[in-house]
C-alpha cells in the first residue's frame, strides 16, 4: 500500500538520460523549473509538455509511470485549484451561486497554477526516475563544493541525505510491516474521526521511532567500525566527469529556455 | 474450522519495474487441529501466504475461505477474521508499543470491544500461556525486557484474541538456543493442551521435524511438497535442488547407511535415531 509512491524512486535504466553527469542534470532540472516559471500563459505549457515528452522518451521511462507519479499529489492539486478558483478576483463571470462567483480568470488561473504544479512534479521526478540516489548525492555534493570555503559542511550534508534517502524504502517497509502487525491484533487505522485515526497512530509510530533509532545506532556503529571520520581528504571509487551527452542536454534545454522566451514575448 | 485456498495468485507492485508473481496457482486446505510447518527458500512465497491467512493480503486472484468467511468479499468482518486466524510476525518484538506489558498484551482484545474484566483474564490467561509471571512482570515496561521475553509478550498479544489457527512467522528467529527452545515447548503446548491450530513458518528443518503433523515446502511461489513429515523428509536429493536440506537426523541416518549400517527408511526424529544408534552400539556390545 506503501509501494505506490513514485516520487523519488529510481527507475533502474541504461538510457543516455541515465547516463548524464549527475551534476549536470540538478543544474538542468532547477533550469527546467527557472523556465516552467517562467512559462506566462496556457500555450506555453504546451512547449514545457513537449520538451518533458522528448526527454522521457529518450530515458526509457513510460509516460504513463510519470503521470501515476502525481496521484499522491492530488490532494494539493485539487486544492490549489479550489482555491484560485474561488478566490481569485475576475471581471467575466462565468457562474454566479449566491456569494459564490467563479470568473472566467480565475478558472484561467486554477488550471495555470495547477498546471505549473504537475510540470514540476513530472520535471523533477525524471531527475529521481533517472539519477540513483547515490550519483545525485555524489552530484550534489561536489555542486556543493566550493562552498566549504564558507565553513559549509557540503560532505555531511551529503552522506546524511545519503542515509536519509538509503532508509527511506527501509522505513517504508517497517511501516508497513508493523502496520500489519497491529491490524493483525484488530487495530483500525482506516475508520474513525480525525482525533481517533491520530490515537491509533500510537500503536504505528511508538515502534517505528523504536526501530529507526536502533537502525541509527547501528549505523553509526557500522560506520565508525570501518574508519569513518568525515569529508576531509576522501577519495572516490567513481570520479564524475562531463561527457558529450551532457553537452547535448544542456543544448537541448538551452532550446527549451529560448523557445520559452520567444513564446511569452510573441503571445504575452 | 478450516481454511481452504483456491487458485490463490498474488503479484506485488503490478505494472512498476520490480513487479514480482509472488504466489501462483496455491491451492491448499488446512484442517481444524492441524500442526502444520511450512517451509521454504527465502522468497519462495511462505511470508506471503500467511499474510493472506487472516486477510492482510488480498489475493491478486483466487480465493481464501476461513470458516466459510470468504477473505476477498469486500463485506467480510476483517476483525471477525483476525480474531479467528492470528498472526505472529518475524521478530513480533518489533511491534510493542504500549508502557508496560499489560497494556500491550491488551491491545488487542481491547481492539475486540470486550470488557475490562474479560480483558484482564485474557492477559493473565495468554500470559500463563507463554510463561511469563503475571505478578512480577505485568506493570514492568516492554522496553526492559530480555529479548526472549519482549517475543513472548509479543506472543501473548495475539494469543490474547484467543484465535483458534495461530500462524507464527519464523517464532525463533534470532534467539538463543535456550529462547528457541522456550519458544518451541510453548507453541507445542498450545497445541496440544488447548487444540489450537497451528501453522509455523520455519528455516529450520528441525523445528519442523520436532513439532509438525504436516509439511509444506514452498518454491517459487507454489506449493512444491505437501505430505506428511516422514514422507518430505524422504526426497532429501529434491529439497537439496531447491536450496533447502533435510533434519539433522535424516542426514545423520543417510551417512550411517553410508558406512554400512542398517538404519530403516523415513527416520527423521532426534529420537528416532538416537533409538536407532542406541540399537547399533548394543548389538556391537554383544558382538564384542
Amino acid at each position: 500500500m506503501l509501494n505506490d509512491i513514485t516520487l523519488g524512486q529510481y527507475f533502474p535504466g541504461n538510457s543516455p538520460i541515465h547516463r548524464m553527469d549527475p551534476r549536470m542534470k540538478l543544474i538542468l532540472t532547477i533550469v527546467y523549473i527557472v523556465g516552467v516559471f517562467m512559462v506566462s500563459n496556457l500555450p506555453g505549457y504546451a512547449i514545457a509538455l513537449a520538451f518533458l515528452y522528448l526527454v522521457v522518451r529518450v530515458s526509457g521511462i513510460s509516460f504513463k509511470y510519470l503521470v501515476k507519479g502525481i496521484k499522491p499529489l492530488r490532494f494539493i492539486l485539487i486544492f490549489t485549484f479550489v482555491l484560485n478558483l474561488f478566490f481569485v478576483e475576475g471581471e467575466t463571470v462565468l457562474l454566479s451561486l449566491g456569494f459564490v462567483r467563479i470568473t472566467k480568470e480565475a478558472l484561467e488561473n486554477a488550471v495555470f497554477f495547477a498546471l505549473r504544479l504537475v510540470f514540476l512534479v513530472m520535471g523533477t521526478s525524471v531527475l529521481t526516475l533517472t539519477t540513483s540516489p547515490i550519483r545525485l548525492t555524489d552530484g550534489l555534493e561536489r555542486l556543493m563544493k566550493p562552498l566549504q570555503r564558507f565553513h559549509f559542511p557540503a560532505h555531511e550534508l551529503a552522506m546524511m541525505m545519503t542515509i536519509a534517502l538509503r532508509f527511506i524504502p527501509t522505513l517504508l517497509e517497517e511501516t508497513d510491516k508493523i502496520k500489519k502487525a497491529q491490524m493483525a491484533r484488530g487495530a483500525d487505522f482506516e475508520s474513525g474521526n480525525l482525533i481517533a485515526r491520530a490515537k491509533a497512530m500510537i500503536p504505528l509510530l511508538v515502534p517505528l521511532f523504536v526501530s529507526a533509532f536502533r537502525r541509527a545506532n547501528d549505523l553509526a556503529m557500522a560506520m565508525e567500525a570501518r574508519c569513518y571520520r568525515g569529508g576531509d581528504h576522501r577519495t572516490r571509487l567513481r570520479e564524475l566527469k562531463y561527457t558529450r551527452l551532457d553537452l547535448y542536454g544542456l543544448l537541448a534545454t538551452a532550446a527549451f529556455i529560448a523557445v520559452i522566451i520567444a513564446e511569452g514575448k510573441l503571445l504575452g | 474450522m478450516s481454511i481452504v485456498i483456491e487458485k490463490l495468485n498474488y503479484v506485488y507492485m503490478a505494472g512498476g519495474p520490480y513487479e514480482t508473481h509472488a504466489l501462483r496457482d496455491v491451492n491448499l486446505t488446512i484442517e481444524d487441529g492441524e500442526f502444520v510447518g511450512l517451509i521454504g527458500h527465502t522468497g519462495s512465497g511462505k511470508s506471503t501466504l500467511v499474510q493472506h491467512l487472516n486477510g492482510l493480503l488480498m489475493p491478486t486472484s483466487g480465493r481464501i475461505l476461513v470458516d466459510g468467511m470468504d477473505l476477498a468479499d469486500k463485506d467480510t468482518d476483517r476483525r471477525a477474521v483476525r480474531q479467528r486466524v492470528g498472526l505472529v510476525f518475524q521478530y513480533p518484538e518489533n511491534q510493542l508499543f504500549e508502557e508496560t506489558v499489560e497494556k500491550d498484551i491488551a491491545f488487542g482484545p481491547k481492539n475486540l470491544g470486550l470488557g475490562e474484566e474479560e480483558i484482564a483474564r485474557r492477559v493473565r490467561d495468554a500470559m500463563r500461556r507463554v510463561a511469563l509471571d503475571y505478578d512480577t512482570l505485568h506493570e514492568r515496561s516492554v522496553f526492559e525486557l530480555s529479548g526472549g521475553q519482549m517475543r513472548r509478550v509479543a506472543i501473548a498479544g495475539v494469543l490474547a484474541m484467543e484465535p483458534q489457527v495461530l500462524v507464527l512467522d519464523e517464532p525463533c528467529a534470532g534467539l538463543d538456543p535456550r529462547g528457541r527452545e522456550e519458544i518451541l515447548s510453548l507453541i507445542r503446548g498450545l497445541h496440544s493442551e488447548c487444540g489450537t491450530t497451528i501453522v509455523m513458518v520455519s528455516h529450520s528443518m528441525d523445528d519442523v521435524a520436532s513439532l509438525a503433523e504436516r509439511v509444506i515446502v514452498m518454491n517459487k511461489g507454489g506449493v512444491f511438497m505437501d505430505g506428511a513429515p516422514r514422507e518430505v523428509f524422504s526426497r532429501g536429493e529434491e529439497l537439496r535442488a531447491i536450496g533447502l536440506d533435510v533434519p539433522q537426523a535424516v542426514q545423520l541416518a543417510q551417512k550411517l547407511r553410508d558406512r554400512g549400517f542398517d538404519v530403516p527408511q523415513g527416520v527423521y526424529r532426534i529420537e528416532e535415531i538416537k533409538a536407532v544408534i542406541e540399537g547399533i552400539a548394543g548389538k556391537g556390545e554383544k558382538h564384542a
